[in-house]
């Protein structure tokens, strides 16, 4: 193993931290669904390309600046998911784990393909002049746009926190968490709060999306590069836990980084996969404890 | 097996035969050899996921293990291919068995399942990428040379009745595993492992045998893919495609029946094929219709469709 001067392993950890927050919030809209509808979302990935090539249009067509089209992205993909989750995955599964595995992977594959046969397979970037920025930080230079996403990833899981806990639809998306029948039972309309948690969780990824494309780019597999990224952090974190995936999100952010100097790049993607396998075979509860 | 059981299936073999007397074109009989290799995949599949109820997103692991041992040890040790290709099916069935050990023994279900099986496809696709040994990114080419005795052969024709043969094969064994013991504990641990570990059902070892035969079919699947395009790389041999192709043949034309993959497989592929005539070469349209075809299929399962096709139950 190479030995690196402790400036470089720092930067590295640096924007590992910086890389995995944005990671950790893609995680979250996936822990979300997970932690109410109790289902594995394969077509987050596919929702998460999508949010990239409408922020990627909102720049070419309308001159919106990545950061300025959350605005307007942020309700679109909220409906999107709602709408997604209303009228496809929910009627579709009839309530079949199997079932929702099956359709959310329909659904994925339908995503990624209308995108390759629509955008094809190039590689799309915006260009922002603020893309090539560098903050310094005592000895370490970190790139502008992962700052930015560094930041509003945090502020928006403290959003999100906020309005699980002190909002009345936060409260019932908890209740149905808990126990749907007994939610059921009390008035709390089930498929309306499944509906809305899927949207919140699509919402997410519209703000990921704008987050990373100021410094990615994007093509019809990008989301695939984040899925299995975002699966590892959700069981690192607990499936279903919040702060478990924002913390989950700067662990493996950093892990990346770092196999990424050592192993270099190709290899680099290593490090993850191995890291979800163990926890998987081994802690499938998670390090942050929530129940299986 | 009664005759009832096995007629079919040789009914099936003798019909599909003659597709190489009356259709010479190059097209056609590629097609029709794709289709197949693609309904070995899938037969693997169904083993584990249509009859035991294991779903698996990566059977990738398999296939390309078959592959990629077909051709590495003949191109870098020059050993014969048919010997090769043997070494890749048990190849494959050792790398199911450990992927079935490691996460049957955590006891991990259903989604867990998909997702463990999809990061060993794709630990494998990562490191068939980076190492030499593979051919890496460039990938890795089998000299043509062809003879007979090279498995390769001058004629599509004869290549065409190899896989239909091995295709044969596959449904014999499937349907003497669907008519056996371990098929009908294998079926009990799908409908719910609990209650078949109840009646003393070792679901463990069930899993094991099912997952073992399971990536052996779709191993040798990824054989006769190297062996008839004599190309490989890692998303070739790795990929989610194939993972993906091997799942959707068996849930559309019926998982856990003897004959599902088969017609899924033909079903899936003339509907590719048809629509690549009516819009073109548009890339990822056929991916299109499959998702919506899936999505369709469990939406609107179509057992009442095709009853006979579930043998006598």
């Amino acid at each position: 193993m190479r030995n690196f001067p402790p400036e470089i392993v720092m930067e590295a950890v640096a924007n590992g931290l910086l890389t995995g927050a944005v990671y950790g919030l893609v995680a979250l809209g996936l822990t979300l669904v997970y932690g109410v509808l109790h289902i594995i979302n394969f077509a987050h990935g596919a929702l998460l390309t999508l949010a990239m090539y409408a922020a990627w249009v909102a720049w070419a067509a309308f001159g919106l600046d990545p950061y300025v089209a959350i605005l307007p992205l942020v309700p679109i993909f909220f409906a999107l998911g709602y709408g997604v989750q209303r009228l496809v995955i929910g009627p579709a599964s009839r309530g079949e784990d199997s079932n929702i595995l099956l359709v959310t992977l329909g659904l994925s594959i339908v995503l990624e393909n209308a995108m390759l046969a629509i955008f094809r397979s190039d590689t799309l970037s915006v260009q922002v002049d603020y893309a090539m920025e560098v903050i310094e930080a005592g000895p370490m230079l970190l790139s502008f746009p992962r700052v930015v996403g560094f930041g509003v990833a945090f502020v928006v899981a403290a959003v999100l926190f906020v309005l699980l806990r002190m909002t009345d639809t936060g409260r019932a998306i908890r209740a149905v968490a808990k126990e749907r029948t007994g939610a059921a039972l009390v008035g709390i309309d089930v498929g309306h709060v499944y509906a809305v948690t899927f949207g919140i969780g699509t919402a997410c990824l519209a703000v990921a999306a704008c987050l990373l494309l100021p410094s990615f780019y994007v093509n019809p597999r990008v989301g695939n590069a984040f899925v299995l990224v975002a699966f590892t952090i959700v069981v690192l974190g607990g499936m279903g836990s919040v702060p478990g995936a924002l913390l989950g999100g700067l662990v493996i952010g950093v892990v990346e980084s770092l196999s990424g100097l050592y192993l270099g790049d190709s290899l680099g993607q290593l490090g993850i996969f191995v890291i979800f396998i163990l926890v998987l075979l081994f802690k499938p509860t998670g390090l942050f404890g929530a129940r299986a | 097996m009664t005759a009832r059981d096995v007629l079919p299936i040789l009914l099936f073999g003798a019909v599909a035969a003659l597709l190489p007397v009356f259709v010479t074109a190059g097209t056609l009989l590629n097609f029709a050899i794709f289709t197949l290799i693609l309904c070995l995949a899938a037969q693997g599949w169904n083993i584990l996921g249509g009859f035991g109820g294991q779903y698996s997103f990566g059977h990738a692991a398999f296939f390309g293990t078959g592959a990629y041992a077909t051709a590495v040890l003949q191109v870098r040790y020059g050993v014969n291919p048919y010997v090769t290709f043997l070494a890749g099916i048990a190849l494959a069935s050792v790398v199911g068995w450990v992927i079935g050990f490691l996460s049957f023994r955590s006891g991990l279900r259903g989604s867990y399942f998909a997702l463990v099986t999809l990061a060993f496809a794709e630990v494998f696709r990562v490191l068939s990428n980076a190492v030499p040994f593979t051919g890496g990114a460039a990938g890795l080419l089998i000299p043509l040379n062809q003879r007979a005795a090279n498995f390769q052969f001058e004629s599509r024709g004869w290549f065409y009745l190899l896989v239909l043969a091995l295709v044969v094969v596959a449904l014999l064994l499937t349907r003497a595993l669907e008519r056996s013991r371990l098929g009908a504990q294998l079926v009990a641990v799908r409908e719910n492992e609990d209650a078949a570990r109840a009646v003393g059902v070792d679901a463990l070892r069930v899993k094991l045998s099912a997952i073992t035969l399971s990536a052996a079919m779709t191993g040798a699947a990824g054989g006769l893919y190297a062996q008839y395009f004599l190309y490989l790389d890692s998303t070739i041999a790795y990929g989610t495609w194939i993972s993906v192709e091997a799942l959707l043949a068996p849930i559309i034309g019926g998982a856990g029946t003897v004959f599902g993959p088969v017609i899924g497989a033909v079903i899936l592929h003339t509907l590719a094929e048809a629509t690549r005539m009516m819009v073109g070469r548009i890339p990822g349209i056929d991916l299109v219709i499959y998702g919506v075809l899936l999505i369709l299929v469990v939406r609107f399962p179509p057992r009442n469709l095709l009853p006979w096709l579930r043998g006598r139950r």
